[in-house]
């Protein structure tokens, strides 16, 4: 159990570095540095900076030193909560992601739970009801759930929610809230606008699950056990429930890690495209903008965002399945 | 069983020869046998062979020059192809004219069915190179010489904003998105296979490093860092270079999961017989690996880079989409479907979406001859 847990640990805090790397990396891909598109930043509003203070800037980033003590610097500041200035906002990285970071992890959870609730019902009924007229329903609507692009789904939910019901889809607030702070009323408003997105969201990740959830299911319900429990006289529904499905389901909770990093990648575009105010559309604005610290940032937040979350996961699996804790992995 | 017993005897003869014929066949065959019992992998597979098909003669199917743009003629609506004029077969589309509206400015298009223009197969149109080579002015479908006047225009799926021919633009846009997935594939396959096979031939070490790297890059959140990447391309680019650069982003999105079958298969196959044969008659590790192992499991290979093209096929489409891709001037599904971003235009001018219908298609098919593949690469088991 400690050396599993300490294994996970060791994990986790590497991919937290290579992420920082990556973050790194991607901030000092354009050209130039940091304080010339600052002054040509400045320069725009009427500030002339001259070539001293130029200098001193320059200084004060380390980008006279060499690349490794750039990153250094840079972690650093990260440290003490600061990621940076932003051009394209005028504000602090800090100021402009704040509010979209917690909404995007509350988006992703959310889409996390409805996945759970869908997807292990259909799939316990499409194995217990193998090749039943819902199996086959199920089975077709995951293929296509699966097949479509994120981004293309977004638009035709769009497409068919303006035409059917007059309805435009987008943001996640009504105008009254989007400045008002958090109350119940905003509360409420925010998980009414979310059933679209977290539709959009999930339709991939509950038709994967649904699959593996049939699949394990129906390896367990071929097992002797199963028998044994039915010839005693354990009734149909609470045999399965208690037994195979139980067993089923582990696989399910480690697809959990694995969906993750897909559902952050997939709310990034559906958000371009549906105007949700998470980090999406920023983090685009901010790539096309080449407004990089604040771009490094949100690749670097959302990356380690998803490394905890594939722990965590990985923890309830252990609480969930005893014998991962003996697995001599 | 109250049987003839002549019958009997034609019968279990016949079970023989089928016996025979499945125990001389060559796993090629057996593949093929297998495959063809998935019916739904085979007309999928029609239908990549259908698309790739379009993709090499892209410009022969065109009826304009994709890039041909003219402001006054912007988001005509789609003019199908009529084929009977009453109960007398006459391939027509109907005339569409616009005018201004003085009031709302908007272009307002009349479909006007009395005023037929005449379609042929094989007609005359722009000059082209048929598989670059052959120099031809001939279109699989075009407007009838005969009756031509010069202000007819053919455009069956409409125009974009720029008067642009979507259907010649979606076919275009096809031959880009669907090759650059395939060298995308090619990459792809070259960085699995490689590391795959370097981790599950030696083991140990080097392959729990090459384990935990595939580990962390699946952990990470993969648009929001290659969009990073392909954000920092110049803008002075040239359409070749922008190509070939986001096919190696997009080969990086895949060379995990072929790494994992890549090393799954060679690490079941190390201790097979005929390995240790090949090593005990001498033959040196590069040897064993290409002659010997691969070859043995090219089948899965071959299944597992079907199924990558999809996920490369909405890479492609996802970058260019949000404009971080291929750029215009290039056409691809992404740069197509760019148009249709917002509510307005698909409510107004709903034919900017068809782009959204081939993607889900080859998508799908894609994804069901890959499963097709997977399913016949053991020929052996069962």
């Amino acid at each position: 159990m400690l050396g599993y847990l300490i294994r996970r640990v060791v994990y986790a805090a590497f991919a937290v570095w290579a992420v920082s790397i990556i973050s790194f990396f991607i901030i000092n891909l354009p050209p130039g540095d940091y304080v010339t598109s600052y002054i040509a930043q400045l320069a725009i509003q009427g500030n002339i900076i001259g070539a001293e203070e130029a200098e001193s800037l320059r200084e004060y980033y380390g980008l006279d030193q060499p690349i490794y003590v750039q990153y250094l610097k840079w972690m650093n500041q990260i440290r003490q909560g600061n990621l940076g200035f932003s051009f394209e906002f005028g504000l602090p990285v800090n100021d402009v992601i704040g509010e979209r970071l917690i909404l995007t992890m509350i988006l992703a959870a959310a889409t996390i739970v409805f996945i759970w609730i869908v997807a292990i019902p259909i799939g316990i009924l499409s194995a217990v009801r193998q090749y039943s007229i819902w199996d086959h329903t199920f089975t077709f609507f995951g293929f296509v759930g699966l097949a479509v692009p994120d981004f293309m789904l977004a638009l035709v939910m769009m497409y068919f929610s303006f035409v059917l019901f007059d309805f435009s889809v987008g943001g996640l607030f009504s105008p009254e809230y989007v400045s008002a702070s958090w109350s119940l009323g905003r509360g409420i408003d925010l998980a009414q606008h979310m059933i679209i997105p977290i539709i959009i969201l999930g339709t991939a990740g509950t038709a994967s699950l649904i699959r593996i959830t049939r699949a394990n299911l129906l390896d367990e319900l071929r097992k002797p056990y199963v028998a044994t429990a039915r010839a005693k006289g354990l009734s149909e529904w609470r045999l399965i429930l208690k037994y195979p499905v139980r067993m089923a389901l582990n696989p399910a909770i480690s697809l959990t890690a694995y969906i993750l990093p897909f559902l952050v990648s997939g709310s990034i575009v559906v958000s371009v495209v549906l105007g949700l105010p998470t980090v999406g559309p920023i983090l685009l604005k901010a790539l096309v903008a080449q407004d990089m610290f604040l771009a490094g940032g949100i690749i670097l937040l959302i990356g380690w965002m998803t490394v905890v979350g594939t722990f965590l996961s990985d923890l309830l699996l252990v609480w969930a399945d005893p014998r991962v804790k003996f697995e001599g992995r | 069983m109250e049987s003839n017993p002549v019958e009997h005897e034609l019968a279990l003869e016949m079970e023989d020869t089928v016996e025979e014929r499945i125990s001389v066949a060559s796993q090629r065959q057996l593949i093929w046998w297998r495959f063809r019992k998935h019916r739904v992998a085979v007309v999928a597979t029609a239908i990549i062979v259908i698309f790739y098909t379009m993709v090499i003669f892209a410009d022969f199917l065109a009826t304009n020059v994709p890039a041909d743009s003219e402001a006054f003629r912007g988001l005509m609506p789609p003019q199908p192809v009529h084929i009977f004029d009453g109960w007398k077969p006459s391939p027509h589309v109907c005339a569409v004219s616009g005018a201004r509206n003085p009031i709302t400015f908007q272009k307002d298009y009349v479909t006007d069915c009395t005023e037929k223009i005449q379609v042929r197969l094989f007609a005359r149109g722009y000059e082209y190179k048929l598989l670059g080579v052959i120099p031809t002015d001939r279109h699989l479908l075009g407007m009838s010489d005969d009756t031509l006047r010069p202000e007819d225009h053919i455009y069956l799926l409409g125009t974009d904003k720029q008067g642009r021919d979507m259907y010649s633009r979606l076919l275009f846009g096809t031959r880009i998105s669907l090759t650059i997935g395939l060298f995308g594939v090619v990459l792809s396959l070259v960085l699995g296979i490689v590391l795959g096979a370097i981790s599950g031939f030696y083991g140990g070490l080097i392959d729990n490093l090459i384990q935990r790297l595939v580990e962390i890059t699946r952990s990470i959140p993969s648009i929001p860092l290659y969009m990073g990447i392909a954000a920092a391309f110049p803008h002075d680019w040239s359409i070749l270079k922008i190509y070939f650069a986001i096919t190696i982003i997009i080969s990086l999105f895949a060379w995990t999961d072929l790494a994992r079958v890549v090393r799954g298969r060679f690490l079941t196959m190390r201790d097979e017989d005929f390995v240790t044969a090949a090593m005990l008659s001498g033959a040196n590790q590069r040897r064993i690996i290409f002659r010997h192992m691969l070859p043995s499991f090219y089948s899965h290979i071959i299944a597992a880079a079907t199924l990558a093209l999809p996920l490369m096929i909405i890479a492609e489409t996802t970058l260019s989409f949000l404009g971080l891709g291929l750029r215009p001037p290039a056409i691809s599904w992404g740069t197509l479907l760019q148009d249709a971003q917002n509510v307005q235009t698909i409510a107004l001018t709903p034919w900017l979406m068809i782009p959204a219908l081939p993607v889900i298609l080859v998508i799908l098919a894609l994804n069901f001859m890959g499963d097709g593949l997977r399913d016949a690469a053991d020929p052996y088991s069962n």
